[in-house]
Order: structure tokens, then C-alpha cells, then sequence
């Protein structure tokens, strides 16, 4: 079960914690964060995009956090990704940014985290995957004057009825797109922002949040389909340069956006029940593993 | 203009790093370029870019180099020298026929559909005009030398 990181036990919080320390130490942490790296940068609206500014950017981040979630459970099977939902947990004080889960924000003099689990200082989070010469996690929470988005902001996209549409790139209108952020109020792209540091850049998994931060936008996708049972992933043909409803998507080579549709074959959101009353389970699942619904 | 919103924060960079910062930013550097912005005379209406007009810039700021100019657009056109590689699919230039250097270095940028620009640095953050990204990367690099891609 992927719960509200508010709601996590102090145990927990630290069984995550030292889930994602053991990665980082076997070395298979970086894996993670080269990868997005390398489709951050090879994703463009003029030529072939799979990660980001097209419309499998939620299939194939959901693939991605299953990865990344499955290699976690290697190391400590009870472990599920939390997510954060940062149109409630706004204070750069409080959780996630506390000491014992995610540290706080960077200092003043060079945006270095200097709290938690990891600062550089306690010796378990170097930054190997980078574009400059630091080695140390760097974020600014709220800098620039960057406000989280609100939970008007969010409501006003999950509303949008069409999954996404032509050009399928980031001038696109529709609900992918205004949920990554290049057009209407910015949700996904802003939170990076506010994060600041690491977050800001290609090489974002640097920073532990980017699972909580992801985790949030996976189950937002999740919360669209159930308000919009008629609507589904769209372009369903082949269209060019982006991935069509069933096509393989890089890297897996055989894992589809039809594959991803439905979170509940691999894991449950803590609000699934409570939202899903009314709807019906079956249902939902129907409308969304339908193709043709 | 929707999505826009975020240059606001490009004309504002961190302002605390920015005073606390600049000591930090200078210690790294080569010696020879003075102080603050040198009297590099702007380059061109503010730096702005006619959307696929070239457009050159060359100046100092918070006493880095920051060079950038367009080519006028052949959009998949030959090599951007030593750019990295990307997303496994041989697609090798992504900033429409622009580079950015910070102190001789090649910044990874591309180009939005709406001609605006984002770079590795600043990847969430779409930026109208070149000269403005080139100086937000050099805010959030803060001192910081850029290194190849891997
Ligand atoms: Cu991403
Ligand atoms: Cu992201």
C-alpha cells in the first residue's frame, strides 16, 4: 500500500530511509538517476519523447517508480513508496523536510542540505550523476519566491476531460500536460522548481524526494482516471514521435502505456476505497483497461 | 504566456545565495575577469532572440563568461561538438541551432515547441530569451564548474 508520507510511522520513515541508503551504497542508486537524466535530455518536442513532454510521460514514470520501488523491496520487503501530496504538506519545516526522513532545506551560502539522512556530511549521499563540479545534495525550498501549487490549482486539472491532444508536446492542451506543467497552472514542473537545487535539474532522482514527489503524480493520474471513466490514454494509433497506447516504450522494450493503466495489478493508494465507492472497483478497472471505453 | 510564470523566477534568482554566494562564485575563476559585470556592451535588442533569427551574446556576469548565439535553424543540422548523448536515440542537438558556453563550457540546453528554452540546469523552467537562461545557469551553478556529460 503507497501511503501519504504524513501518515508514515517513525519506523517507517527510517525503513525507507535506509532502504534507499543501501541502494546508494550498492551503487545501483545512480542507475536511476543516469537514466532520467539521459531521457530528461533526449526528449524533445520536435523529435522522439518517451519520458517527459509527451503523453507517456505518466506510463513511463509509473514504470520507472515500480523499478525503482521493486529494487527498494530487495533490500526490505515491507517497503512501499510514500507519496507527498504538496498541496497540503507545504511547510518546508515539517515532513517530509524533517530530520529523520528527507533532511531539510540547503543552507544559505550554497544551497548544500546539511540535515538528515542526506547531508553530505554524515558520508552516505555523494552525488556521482551530475552536470557540475558539486558533489553534495543542493536544494532551496520556496526560493525565487515559488509558491506549491494549490488544491484549486490541482482540482482545476484533474477536471480536464481529455487525456492529452495534438501535438502531444508541451504546447498540447489536455490533462497530461497541464499536469507536467508546461501549459495552464503548472503542477509537476513548479514542484521541481520549489524544490530547487537537484530537483531543478535533469538529474532530479539525485534528491530522495523525487519518489514522493512522483509517487504524488502517479496517484494523481490514478485520481483522474476515476473521475473520468471515459476517458483513457490517448493517442491510441501510432502517431509519430510519441507512444501510442501500444507501443513499447525505451527502455523496457516491452512494457506498454496499455500495460501501465491499471496501478492496482501492482499496488493499491491508501485513498483507493474511499474514492472508489461510488464508482465501483470493477467498474473503474473496466473503463481503464478498455481501450476502447 | 501560460507557463511562463516560472521566468519571473529567472529575474529573481535566489536572492540570499546571490549576495552570500558571489565570494563562492569569484573563488573558482580564472583571473582575468574583473569584477561584477564587466563593461561587455549588450549584445542585440536585451539579448532576445528573434524566434529562429541568429542572436549573439558574449559578456561576464557575477564574473563568469557566458557566450550564446543561435544559428539560423537547420533544425537537426550537424553536430553540437562534444554534446553528450542522449536518450538512446541518436538525436544529438536539441536547442534548435543554439549553445550556450559558461566559461568556455558547453550548457546543455533545447528548445520548447514555443520557442522558449530550458537547460540541463534549469530543466523545469522555460526561459524566453538565451542570454536569460545562460544567467540562470550561472546562478544555480553558483560557482560551480560545469563537467561533461557522462
Ligand atoms: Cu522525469
Ligand atoms: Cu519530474
Amino acid at each position: 500500500m503507497r501511503r501519504n508520507q504524513a501518515t508514515l510511522t517513525d519506523a517507517e520513515k527510517q525503513d525507507f530511509v535506509e532502504a534507499v541508503l543501501a541502494l546508494k551504497r550498492r551503487g545501483r542508486y545512480d542507475r536511476f538517476v543516469r537514466t532520467h537524466q539521459e531521457f530528461v535530455m533526449g526528449d524533445t518536442d520536435d523529435g522522439p519523447r518517451v519520458a517527459h513532454r509527451g503523453p507517456s510521460f505518466l506510463p513511463w514514470h509509473r514504470r520507472f517508480l515500480l523499478d525503482f520501488e521493486e529494487e527498494l523491496r530487495g533490500i526490505d520487503d515491507a517497503v512501499e513508496l510514500p507519496y507527498w501530496d504538496w498541496t497540503v504538506d507545504q511547510d518546508p519545516e515539517a515532513a517530509p523536510w524533517t530530520e529523520d526522513f528527507l533532511g531539510g532545506t540547503g543552507r544559505a551560502a550554497d544551497g548544500q542540505v546539511t540535515t538528515g539522512p542526506f547531508a553530505r556530511g554524515g558520508g552516505r549521499w555523494r552525488i556521482s550523476v551530475r552536470v557540475d563540479s558539486r558533489d553534495f545534495l543542493r536544494r532551496s525550498l520556496g526560493a525565487g519566491g515559488v509558491r506549491l501549487p494549490t488544491r484549486a490549482e490541482l482540482d482545476s486539472v484533474l477536471a480536464l476531460s481529455s487525456y492529452d491532444q495534438s501535438p502531444w508536446h508541451s504546447r498540447a492542451d489536455g490533462f497530461r500536460n497541464q499536469l507536467e506543467g508546461w501549459r495552464g497552472v503548472n503542477l509537476h514542473n513548479r514542484v521541481h522548481q520549489w524544490v530547487d537545487g537537484h530537483m531543478a535539474t535533469g538529474a532530479s532522482p539525485n534528491d530522495p524526494v523525487f519518489w514522493l514527489h512522483h509517487c504524488f503524480i502517479d496517484k494523481l493520474w490514478a485520481d483522474w482516471q476515476r473521475l473520468h471513466p471515459g476517458s483513457g490514454y490517448l493517442p491510441r494509433r501510432p502517431t509519430r514521435d510519441v507512444v501510442s497506447l501500444e507501443e513499447p516504450m525505451r527502455p523496457w522494450g516491452d512494457v506498454t502505456p496499455a500495460d501501465m493503466l491499471d496501478h492496482t495489478r501492482f499496488y493499491a493508494y491508501d485513498t483507493d476505497e474511499e474514492e472508489g465507492e461510488g464508482a465501483g472497483a470493477e467498474t473503474e478497472t473496466g473503463a481503464e483497461g478498455d481501450p476502447g471505453a | 504566456m501560460d507557463g511562463h510564470h516560472a521566468v519571473r523566477h529567472a529575474a529573481h534568482p535566489n536572492r540570499r545565495r546571490m549576495l552570500i554566494g558571489s565570494g563562492l562564485a569569484l573563488a573558482g575563476l580564472a583571473a582575468a575577469t574583473p569584477l561584477a559585470l564587466a563593461a561587455l556592451p549588450e549584445n542585440g535588442p536585451a539579448g532576445r532572440a528573434a524566434p529562429d533569427g541568429p542572436m549573439r551574446f558574449d559578456e561576464v556576469y557575477r564574473g563568469r563568461r557566458i557566450q550564446g548565439w543561435t544559428e539560423p535553424v537547420a533544425h537537426h543540422g550537424p553536430g553540437g561538438g562534444e554534446h553528450h548523448r542522449s536518450g538512446g536515440h541518436g538525436h544529438d542537438r536539441h536547442g534548435g541551432g543554439a549553445r550556450v558556453l559558461v566559461d568556455g563550457r558547453d550548457l546543455h540546453l533545447m528548445r520548447n515547441a514555443d520557442g522558449s528554452w530550458i537547460s540541463v540546469v534549469n530543466h523545469y523552467q522555460t526561459y524566453d530569451d538565451l542570454r536569460a537562461l545562460a544567467r540562470g545557469a550561472v546562478d544555480a551553478l553558483d560557482g560551480a564548474a560545469l563537467i561533461p556529460l557522462a
